[in-house]
């Protein structure tokens, strides 16, 4: 079989320097994709800002940081209506915020405020946002794939035509539970969309160190579940991938597996770029960077004349004071009351 | 001086050196993030063979030791937070506890499983929890805490050279605690109990691990006051041997046990419930108390986890009370 076509091998996807080009934009509604990449500027910002404040001591929870691999999320969030239910992992900032999850309650919630997405009580591992169907993003690898797919399960018994996502890494396949929820989301033909995004990374090790082929899409091969790989980093490939899998879930086509290929350009946790993390990742990191999502969506909306670097400019001006004053407002905000410990534990 | 995390690798570094059917296989082994300074480099000194650090797959690395041990090896795998080892309770509590047993006894099984525990840096619930009175009602699983460098080392080496599938639990809030270690002192689980570890005549106080640190920072305290504790660590919480705690509680007549999990059906229960049903009637001064984690999981939040964390003087408080 062609590599790019083999459910095993990433192929040039996982290459740091191919795949730099400003994206095509195809048929897509220029002014959506201008909303998407002003929301992508806001995650990297918002992102940006959690980092300098882990650095400075202010933020003491783990924060694990997608910056760099902010697309995937909004891929899926373009499509997400009332009913579905959404669910992350411990690198889900770009998740929440994708799906229009509040800033100030989500720097609220890192800081441990009453007024955090989670009422300060489970921090950047922990976020939830029931408003824009985010059920829960949780540190346990591996944890929601089966939450989501029994989210799919509930769905498909009502009759409706809401759906489940299951966020997950590159790391997470390698738990037992993915081969459990893939076969039983294959076998009852549940209305799930698993999207892997695979950074390349589980922590400090490279997947080579990890697994024998590169692409995850050989697990939903192995369970007759319909894949896609992408270029993780061109939102305009996964806002129509993803549409197309979750139109297909939503009208009883069963699950689907996508594998958006990325790259953070953070530590695994922290503000740190670990490049002291194996030779590999320093000398891909520099290569990746080329491949940023918001410059490549950026100058593909310039060239086309949709936008302009003025625009753009603008619009990062009034994304930072949106920031600022979500911060200020985050860290002005209280600390949940001592009873808050005890009031939550039973329903 | 060496601290607890140092003594740990010491231990490693013993048993890699002196037996080659040791080895060492869970997720992180490479990283100090995930396993801090106990295991530094062993994978360059020992080779990437016998310190292995795997993908994220907790259940079969275990079940993966476990098989290994059955065929000559002594495995000793590795969870860098007891949270993760949840995902390989089957292989724990089903397979490796029982295995020896259901098939008639006399076969040696010498796999530890080491899970280190965490507690606090705004990390919360699912990355927080000690959980060992859990494993400790299981038959057939020998559990220890050690609560000093040199238990930390030779408790290690203990559980690897036995027979036995033992948890053995680290703290990540002991790495730092220092102490000169005495040369290595190889001896059987068997023989290992409860200790006394700061004599005193008014009251016992029982802690294990981290509680321990705690109980010995309260009794500091506490002498100032003109009250004298006698500090027993537990060591070893299964099979748990009472003996040392009864004589102790039979002098002087008052019991507090801190235990760094929840309360109910926990270790801390256990203690009091051995001593209570064991000791002369009369011997008693007072009602025996326990101090436990608060009934709720791990927050993140600064000022509940002030709040959630046990502190010496949650123990000096309590103890002042019990004197009245
Ligand atoms: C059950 C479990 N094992 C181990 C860990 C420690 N851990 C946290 S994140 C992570 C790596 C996950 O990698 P991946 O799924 O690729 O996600 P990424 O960090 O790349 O986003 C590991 C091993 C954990 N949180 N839970
Ligand atoms: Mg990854």
């Amino acid at each position: 079989m062609n590599e790019e076509y083999s459910s095993k091998s990433l192929g040039i996807l996982s290459d740091p320097t191919a795949c730099r080009e400003p994206i095509n934009l195809k048929n897509q509604s220029r002014e959506s994709l201008i909303s998407n990449l002003e929301l992508l500027v806001l995650i990297r910002k918002a992102e940006e800002k959690i980092a300098d404040n882990v650095e400075n001591g202010r933020i003491k929870c783990p924060c694990h940081l997608a910056i760099g691999q902010e697309a995937p999320a909004i891929g899926i969030a373009a499509h997400i209506q009332k009913g579905d239910a959404v669910f992350g992992a411990h690198r889900s900032h770009a998740h929440y915020l994708a799906l229009g999850g509040d800033l100030r309650e989500l720097f609220a919630e890192i800081l441990g405020k009453e007024t955090g997405c989670s009422k300060g009580m489970g921090g950047s591992m922990h976020l939830r946002s029931l408003k824009n169907q985010l059920y829960g993003t949780v540190p346990i690898v591996g944890a929601t794939i089966p939450i989501a797919t029994g989210a799919a399960l509930a769905h498909k018994l009502d009759g409706n035509d809401s759906i489940a996502v299951s966020f997950l890494g590159d790391g997470a396949v390698e738990e037992g539970v993915l081969h459990e929820s893939l076969n039983l989301a294959s076998t009852m033909n549940l209305p799930v969309i698993y999207v892997v995004e695979n950074n390349l990374f589980a922590s400090h090790l490279h997947i080579g160190l990890r697994q024998p082929n590169d692409s995850t899409c050989r697990f939903a091969e192995a369970h007759n579940i319909k894949w896609s790989r992408i270029d993780g980093n061109d939102t305009v490939k996964l806002i129509e991938t993803t549409g197309t899998a979750i139109n297909c879930a939503r009208s009883n086509g069963g699950p689907h597996f996508i594998e958006a290929v990325t790259y953070r350009w953070r530590g695994h946790v922290g503000h740190r770029e670990d490049n002291d993390v194996g030779v590999k990742r320093s000398d891909d990191l520099e290569g990746w960077k080329k491949r940023d999502p918001i410059d490549r969506l950026a100058r593909a909306l310039f060239d086309d004349g949709a936008y302009t670097q003025n625009e753009l400019d603008t619009a990062k001006l009034e994304i930072d004071r949106k920031i600022e004053a979500a911060w200020q407002q985050a860290e002005e905000d209280r600390y949940p009351l001592k009873g808050e410990l005890f009031r939550r534990v039973y329903a | 001086m060496t601290n607890y995390g140092s003594a740990i690798r010491e231990g490693f570094s013993y048993l890699l050196n002196n037996y080659k059917e040791v080895f060492t296989i869970g997720q992180g082994l490479w990283s100090p993030w995930y396993v801090g300074n106990t295991m530094t480099d062993l994978d360059k000194e020992f080779g990437k063979d016998r310190v292995i650090d795997t993908p994220v797959s907790e259940l079969a690395t275990t079940g993966a030791a476990l098989g290994a041990a059955l065929c000559g090896k002594r495995p000793i795998v590795i969870h860098p937070r007891v949270d993760f080892g949840l995902l390989a309770v089957d292989q724990i509590v089903n397979q490796a506890a029982k295995w020896a047993h259901m098939f008639g006894g006399d076969i040696p099984l010498p796999l530890v499983v080491r899970m280190i525990v965490n507690r606090g840096g705004e990390q919360g619930a699912q990355h927080s929890q000690s959980l060992h009175s859990w494993f400790a009602h299981i038959p057939g699983l020998r559990v220890v805490i050690p609560s000093t460098p040199t238990d930390a080392r030779d408790l290690l080496i203990a559980a690897s050279l036995g027979n036995n599938p033992v948890v053995y639990m680290d703290d990540r809030w002991l790495y730092d605690l220092e102490e000169d270690l005495p040369p290595i002192q190889v001896n059987s689980l068997d023989d290992e109990c409860p200790k006394i570890v700061k004599p005193g005549s008014d009251l016992t106080i029982v802690g294990c691990g981290f509680t321990t640190r705690l109980s010995i920072n309260a009794a500091d305290q506490l002498s100032k006051l003109g009250i004298e504790s006698e500090i027993i660590d537990l060591r070893v919480i299964n099979p748990l041997k009472c003996e040392t705690i009864i004589e102790s509680v039979s002098k002087t007549g008052r019991l507090v046990v801190v235990d760094g999990d929840w309360e109910n059906c926990g270790i801390a229960g256990e203690v009091i419930a051995q001593v209570t049903t064991k000791i002369e009637l009369g011997k008693l001064k007072a009602n025996p108390a326990r101090i436990t984690l608060p009934s709720a999981p791990a927050p993140t939040s600064k000022v509940l986890e002030e709040i959630y964390y046990i502190s010496d003087k949650a123990i000096v408080d309590r103890v002042i009370d019990m004197m009245k």
